[in-house]
């Protein structure tokens, strides 16, 4: 048999090992030296651990700190608590016991009493776990039963009316549905989650009444004589004459919800339904629910008297008041659940949903006793999925992490703690080796600000960091949920998230960009490239003035028919390397294909000094090949518009006139120029 | 030494811890941990950096030691002088206080050490 798991937590070494010695022939014994250290324990364990023994004196956190952070994780719930201490003050005591601590063993130590304690109180602990689940079997096996008793009663109705019986079950359905979408938009109904299930069941009686309505009349094909829907009408007060007559249980809650349902589900919100033309707010709430879901249903449902309708045209119909009155917040409820009911009422799963909403209402019911304890099925799927998880989680080279606010500490998974050589679970993790080592500065701290700062809604957060692995700086990309409670206004939890490495391809799209954008023989960028990031500069809207060079080779073709291609690329790639040398690290410098350079550069007062410098350089011999070059420039300055084109066009016009002056110079655009250019292509 | 001459030795009472811990075996053992547990140079130097919140805490863990294992002497300075400092402060009393269990833990360790 496998031995149950005892925690021992005590800051003395000798304590814990004679406790230790005492109980391990019986038990597995389990140590912490202090609360923080419990915690990591019970955060994996929880569930594995029979008994916590527990003293009070600790550093780092005490053992009524502990029992706090056990109440609000619930801990305390599955972990019966056994305190150790020599302090046997009362009011030490006595806030022991109000803090959930079920049994007190004082020392000195004595054995046999030691045993005998941590025995009985597993036994008790693991008594009142059975009776729990006990309990809710049974919770659960009585409201199916009551359940079921209400549906045969509702079928009987349905059957006579000729109808299958899933009216009652779609009506069940909406109603939930409906009822859910309110208290999310509102608390004014002042609507429980027990409300709720209550007005979801009692549902199911709303046209019991038609048990009264002679069968003539009830399944007639055609339309109603005025008569004969007068006699309709009567079922609603009928039906809820029928419940206000059961000896005893007027003042059961299915009653009289049902009551309300059964009489005022033919209400009209202006005032014009029957049977007692209640108007607004004075229906209740539940019949006004039950009302739309009615029309609804019957809208979508085939009937002796007509075919279905279309979901879209149904909700259609109910909005455009074509089938009565209704709130206007229930129409709100309505389209918003639109999608739900097209899906839920799509697809036959009326049954499962019923069944979910059992377990749910049982579960609620477990929660108004106040003990959640979960049955040993749970435990095992429980099991399962960690296994699951765990497995995943190796498989996937990721570092998974999980983040638990109160008390604070990291979990990382079994693989990310291996590989980053850190230990599983780490307390305190802000001020921790993992954020001082691994994030560089206080990134992780702010992360997890970001973290905090997110909604139950929007809890997703992405973010990419350079992170030391193992002393190797990776670009790493981390993904993070955040987690809230239950509760009606969420809390934050903490957050779970994975660390993925992306260095590898950062790498790669950084390598691929720098292919994309350079010309392959002088390294330079591309016309393309150095185009779009001019373009970028000049769109900027700031006062900064810029000057573009043109610059073309003077006599490259000869050089080309003299020495061969190969010797052309060679001059080429020097220009390119002079090119590179002589600008700036924010000056951009491209070939344009051929023999045709630019360059792009930033000026504050005077041009001329730069263009000289850049055109002094240029010039010179290469290999026995004297180089001569003619240069063309325009500054932004005199662009009517700030583009690239207009400036591409004016150096141009300047290189041209440059060209045609013989070459060998370089030639700022001006008038002189253009009037040139228009001069000889106007001719 | 055996057991019985060392317990009388540090001022301790024997037969109330076998009536608690059962075994003799058991008690040499957990006896012979006391040298090395690390409260007593805790407390030590947590007076002489005048950290009274700590220096208080080793005392409490050499109070529950001393108790478990019926070393009487011992548990009563340590006991008194826990007391003392959970008040936060330190005062000519608790410096006799703590002068007392010095003595007192001395002479526990020498018996611990003659144990055979």
């Amino acid at each position: 048999m496998v031995k149950r798991k005892i925690l021992i937590v005590d800051d003395s070494e000798i304590n814990r090992s004679l406790l230790s010695d005492m109980l391990s022939s019986e038990f597995d014994i389990l140590e912490a030296e202090n609360g923080m250290e419990a915690s990591a324990i019970l955060h994996n364990q929880e569930h594995e651990i029979s008994l916590m023994l527990l003293d009070i004196v600790m550093p780092v956190m005490d053992g009524f700190e502990m029992l706090t952070v056990m109440n609000k994780n619930g801990w305390i719930k599955s972990v019966p608590v056994i305190m150790i201490s020599a302090e046997t003050v009362p009011s030490y005591m006595d806030k022991a016991y109000d803090l959930g601590v079920l049994d007190y063993i004082s020392r000195p130590f004595d054995e046999r009493v030691v045993q005998r304690r941590v025995t009985s109180t597993i036994m008790l602990a693991a008594k009142q776990k059975e009776l729990a689940h006990m309990v809710t079997e049974q919770l659960y096996e009585k409201e199916k039963d009551n359940r079921l008793m209400i549906e045969i009663l509702s079928n009987i109705v349905e059957f006579r009316n000729g109808e299958s019986g899933l009216h009652v079950l779609h009506v069940h359905t909406l109603t939930e549905l409906l009822l859910k979408k309110l208290i999310e938009k509102t608390d004014k109904y002042n609507i429980s989650k027990k409300d709720i299930s209550l007005i979801c069941t009692a549902s199911a009686l709303h046209d019991i009444g038609k048990i009264a309505i002679p069968s003539e009349v009830l399944n007639k094909p055609g339309r109603l004589t005025k008569e004969e829907f007068e006699i309709m009408k009567t079922h609603s007060a009928a039906g809820a004459e029928m419940l206000s007559r059961i000896p005893l249980r007027e003042s059961d809650p299915l009653i009289q919800v049902g009551f309300q349902i059964c009489r005022w589900h033919h209400e009209r919100y202006d005032g014009r339904g029957y049977p007692d033309g209640l108007e607004g707010e004075q229906i209740p709430i539940a019949a006004q629910v039950v009302a739309l879901a009615d029309v609804y249903d019957a809208l979508t449902s085939e009937r002796v008297y007509k075919a279905a309708f279309s979901h879209e045209k149904a909700v259609e119909m109910i909005v455009n008041g074509e089938c009565g009155v209704f709130n206007p917040i229930l129409m709100e409820c309505l389209l918003e659940i639109a999608e739900i009911l097209k899906k839920e009422f799509g697809e036959t799963s009326v049954g499962g949903h019923l069944e979910r909403d059992l377990r749910e209402t049982v579960e609620q019911q477990i929660m108004d006793i106040g003990e959640l304890n979960m049955s040993e099925r749970t435990f095992r799927l429980l099991e399962h999925e960690r296994m699951k998880y765990e497995f995943f989680a190796n498989m996937s080279k990721e570092i998974q992490f999980e983040y638990t606010a109160t008390p604070e500490m990291l979990v990382l998974s079994q693989w990310g703690a291996n590989y980053l050589n850190f230990p599983e679970v780490i307390l305190d993790p802000k001020t921790s080796a993992f954020a001082t080592e691994v994030f560089l500065k206080d990134d992780f701290e702010k992360f997890l600000e970001k973290l905090k700062k997110t909604t139950p809604e929007n809890s997703i957060i992405k973010q990419t960091y350079l992170l030391s692995i193992n002393g190797n700086p990776r670009w790493s990309e981390v993904i993070a949920k955040s987690m809230w409670t239950n509760e009606e206004t969420p809390q934050y939890e903490g957050a779970i998230g994975k660390i993925v490495d992306i260095h590898e391809y950062l790498e790669k799209m950084n390598r691929l960009e720098i292919a994309m954008s350079q010309d392959s023989l002088t390294g330079l960028l591309n016309h393309t490239v150095a185009q779009s990031r001019i373009a970028t500069y000049l769109s900027a809207q700031d006062e900064k003035k810029y000057i573009l060079l043109l610059i073309d080779i003077d006599n490259f073709r000869k050089a080309n028919d003299k020495y061969g291609h190969q010797s052309g690329d060679e001059i080429l790639k020097y220009i390119g390397n002079t090119i590179k040398n002589s600008i700036r690290s924010a000056d951009i410098a491209a070939r344009m294909g051929g023999d045709e350079f630019l360059i792009f550069m930033e000026y504050k007062d005077t041009t001329k000094p730069q263009v000289e410098r850049v055109f002094q350089k240029l010039h010179g011999e290469y290999e026995g090949f004297q180089i001569s070059i003619s240069m063309g420039i325009a500054s932004s300055e005199e662009c009517e518009v700030k583009n690239y084109d207009s400036l591409f066009k004016m150096a141009d016009k300047a290189l041209y006139a440059a060209k045609h002056k013989g070459g060998h110079i370089y030639q700022f655009y001006d008038k002189a120029v253009e009037n040139a250019w228009s001069t000889r292509f106007s001719e | 030494m055996t057991i019985q001459e060392c317990y009388k030795e540090m001022g301790a009472d024997y037969e109330e811890v076998q009536s608690r811990l059962r075994t003799e075996e058991r008690i040499k053992k957990f006896v012979l941990k006391v040298l090395n547990d690390k409260s007593y140079n805790l407390l030590c130097d947590s007076i002489a950096q005048q950290n009274i919140e700590e220096a208080f805490r080793a005392a409490h863990t050499l109070k529950g030691i001393s108790q478990n294992l019926s070393l009487t002497a011992l548990y009563h300075s340590s006991s008194a002088l826990s007391e003392k400092l959970k008040a936060k402060e330190y005062d000519k009393e608790a410096e006799e206080m703590f002068e007392q269990l010095k003595k007192d833990y001395a002479k526990t360790v020498e018996a611990i050490q003659s144990l055979s």
